[in-house]
């Protein structure tokens, strides 16, 4: 039982396999995750769902190029002389599957469609920012402590105390005119997004950043820590190889979280029309140009307002799931 | 020490047996396997020579503006020696402060005063850099074994890091250190690539070890090391950690706070109090004839099994009261509020830790054997004072009462009330 002298040791490299007479097999946590994961079907389903919805918001734009989709010509010649579609069934044909809206006459699909891709972009883009501006200043907050933590622990309240919806109202010309002004975004749906986006992702950031602290302050305090501090590992070591891989789970589960939560919300601003407005369509647009005609013509109503209940649901389940499979003790 | 099964819970070699326990104040089982307990060797030259180590913790106030209202003084003052591949037990009850001194002597906390010498480099203030080659020295075995692995980490990269960031061995070769290590503390070698969640607590705690060998260390601090585990996984690991130490010469600062394994493992122990050593002797000495009334009150406190057996009651001493808070201790001796034998003197004047045998040293102005207890403070007249604490303008206080770590060859006879001498 003595140790053997380096150079007398037997080269031998990891068998990635892990093949071999001998081989046993493992599992990592992410291995065990994923096995979690996939005997989960009411995730799976969500999963699939929500993979439809993206890819169909990715095909959108480019069904628009090749004609597919024509979310703007004014099918005038459909509508009757209550300006409803004309025709049973709120005018469904086969080239207008959800028929055509009310008043102007746009195919509804298209607009529907097309409109998944807007509002996806949107909340990506914010769950994107609020996520990274929320994981930055948790770590921050959780490992420098002391003032810093105060600070951070203090802008977070101001930020919650904030009157979020009235502050969008009031400054939402001030902050698109900015925005085309100063920063030189063309004006139009592009400039409206931004400042959606921003607002959503600058308002958005403080539960991660709560979330983020507290697991950062419980993680730094494990004994592995210390012993990674004991045998001489740098500090960067100890980030980047300790702390970091027991971070992205939680991490994953909030931005799987921040997207139904900015869908719906962009779907409320647009109700407050501060979102991005038409003609460029989104799903919160479509669903508040329809509720006037809720009565006259149904399933122009029921038809984005299912589209926002549908992926809102699955984007919660996923991450219900999710967080079951990374997290199933609740901790640790 | 390679025969061993995988996924057996521990070494079928060394499973525990129901024997009946032999030991007199202990329900710690000896295991069957020639695990006797350490013998010391007395002429060994100290490795680790702590000096009047103090580490006292700030208290902030709450709110934006955090001012220092206080200090924690979790260890205060303390002085022992380490023998090389010798081991010695550091015992007391919870937040005494043991954990604190273990963590200070691996420097995972800068010390507030005091030194700590290893191996006759002063190491108490030096630099991260400087530190790192000594980190190969000293390591430590942490008490949870649940907490002190990392999860995302297979065993093989925990055990391996150490070798990669020291370079000991080229990268080709980390792996199979990595599972000679595995073999050395009763694993599985081909297990390398398993993660912590897949050992039960016992085996987790045998892969800390590993990790704690990888830099071939002089001295391991052990902060509680069984104290997670099930008691007959305990002995596994006490046992294992004694042919580590006979093996290898690892000295061992054993922190516990059950006093069978302590026993068992260091031949010196030494007992805190609020941030104190109050006892310090051999193992012999201290557990037969302690002299200091809360070690009195501690080892009353231990099961005994033969005693329980025969149906005779033991006679235990109740300590009353709460331990004080180490914010703002007891003035005097930090022991005199729960001790029963507190007089003025006590409060007044805090009690050297006063040498009164070869390898015996006590704080207490009334040190000795239970109901042997002098009526007058024996420390009045060293210290120049009178038996309320006063100070005696006429008298000539010993100069030498100061808190140097091991021990001198002369001490202070309670008997005779003189100096005397091997």
């Amino acid at each position: 039982m003595t140790v053997t002298p380096a150079n007398q040791l037997e080269e031998r490299t990891p068998d990635p396999k892990g093949a071999g007479p001998t081989a046993i097999t493992s599992n990592s946590p992410t291995a065990l995750a994923f096995a979690r994961f996939r005997k989960d079907k009411k995730s799976w389903v969500a999963l699939v769902v929500v993979v439809v919805y993206i890819s169909a918001g990715i095909a959108a734009p480019f069904l628009v190029m090749f004609g597919v989709l024509d979310p703007q010509t004014a099918n005038q010649d459909l509508l009757n002389a209550n300006t409803l579609p004309a025709g049973d069934f709120w005018g469904i044909s086969w080239t207008h599957p959800l028929g055509v809206e009310p008043g102007v006459g746009r195919d509804v699909l298209s607009r529907i469609w097309l409109g998944i891709t807007y509002s996806l972009a949107v909340s990506l883009a914010a769950a994107f920012i609020a996520v990274f501006v929320g994981v930055a200043l948790g770590i921050i907050a959780g490992f420098a402590g002391g003032w810093t933590d105060a600070i951070i622990g203090r802008v977070i309240d101001l930020v919650l105390a904030f009157p979020q919806t009235l502050l969008l109202l009031a400054a939402a010309p001030v902050g698109l005119a900015i925005l085309t002004e100063q920063l030189h975004v063309p004006d139009g749906a592009l400039a409206q997004g931004m400042f959606v986006v921003l607002v959503l992702g600058l308002f958005g950031w403080t539960g991660t950043a709560r979330l983020i602290r507290g697991q950062v302050l419980s993680l730094r305090e494990r004994e592995f820590v210390d012993a990674a501090r004991l045998f001489g590992a740098s500090r960067r070591r100890i980030w980047f190889k300790e702390l970091l891989p027991n971070l992205w789970a939680p991490v994953l589960v909030t931005f799987t979280l921040y997207m139904p939560a900015f869908i719906s919300a962009e779907a409320a601003l647009a109700y407050l029309g501060v979102s991005v407005r038409p003609p460029t369509p989104t799903l919160g647009n479509v669903l508040k140009d329809s509720i006037q005609y809720a009565s006259g013509d149904f399933l122009y109503f029921f038809a984005p307002a299912f589209m926002i209940a549908l992926i809102v649901v699955s984007f919660n389940l996923l991450g219900d799931g999710l967080r079951d499979a990374l997290d199933p003790k609740g901790d640790r | 020490m390679s025969n061993f099964w995988p996924g057996d819970a521990g070494m079928p070699s060394e499973e525990p047996v129901g024997e009946d326990a032999t030991d007199e104040v202990t329900e710690f089982q000896e295991p069957e396997m020639g695990h006797a307990a350490s013998v010391a060797d007395w002429g060994a030259k100290p490795i680790l020579d702590v000096r009047d180590l103090k580490m006292y913790f700030p208290v902030k106030s709450s709110g934006v503006i955090r001012r220092t209202i206080g200090h924690v003084q979790a260890v205060d003052g303390v002085s022992f020696q380490v023998p090389a591949g010798g081991s010695l037990g550091l015992v007391g009850e919870s937040g005494c402060g043991k954990s604190t001194t273990g963590r200070l002597v691996t420097r995972l906390y800068e010390p507030t005063g005091g030194s700590i010498e290893f191996d006759g480099r002063d190491i108490t203030t030096i630099s991260a850099r400087s530190l790192k080659p000594l980190r190969r020295e000293i390591q430590m075995i942490f008490q949870d074994p649940y907490t002190s692995l990392n999860p995302r980490h297979s065993v093989g990269s925990i055990i391996g890091a150490p070798l990669a960031i020291h370079q000991v061995v080229p990268k080709d070769k980390i792996l199979p250190r990595v599972q000679e290590l595995l073999e050395i503390v009763g694993l599985n070698p081909e297990h390398y690539n398993r993660y912590p969640h897949e050992f039960s607590g016992g085996q987790r705690q045998r892969i800390g070890i590993a990790r704690a060998l990888t830099l071939q260390p002089k001295l391991l601090v052990a902060d509680e090391p069984v104290s997670a585990l099930d008691v007959s996984i305990q002995a596994q690991v006490i046992n294992l950690l004694q042919d580590l130490q006979r093996e290898f010469g690892i000295a061992f600062l054993f922190i516990a706070h059950d006093l069978a394994v302590v026993r068992h493992f260091c031949p010196e122990v030494a007992v805190m109090y609020l941030g104190k050593i109050v006892e310090i002797a051999d193992r012999e000495t201290l557990y037969n004839r302690p002299n200091h009334p809360y070690t009195q009150a501690l080892l009353s406190a231990v099961p005994n099994v033969k005693q329980a057996a025969i149906g005779g009651r033991r006679e235990r001493i109740q300590l009353e009261g709460d331990v004080p808070s180490p914010i703002n201790p007891p003035s005097g001796c930090r022991f005199r509020t729960r001790c029963s034998l507190a007089q003025e003197i006590c409060a007044r004047v805090e009690p050297p830790l006063l040498q009164i045998g070869k390898r015996h040293k006590v704080a207490c102005h009334f040190a000795g054997e239970l109901g042997h207890h002098p009526d007058r403070p024996i420390t009045a007249s060293l210290l120049g004072v009178d038996d309320t604490g006063t100070p005696d303008p006429g008298a000539s206080p010993a100069t030498d009462l100061g808190n140097e770590p091991g021990y001198s060859d002369t001490w202070f006879d309670l008997e005779r009330k003189t100096m005397a001498k091997a």
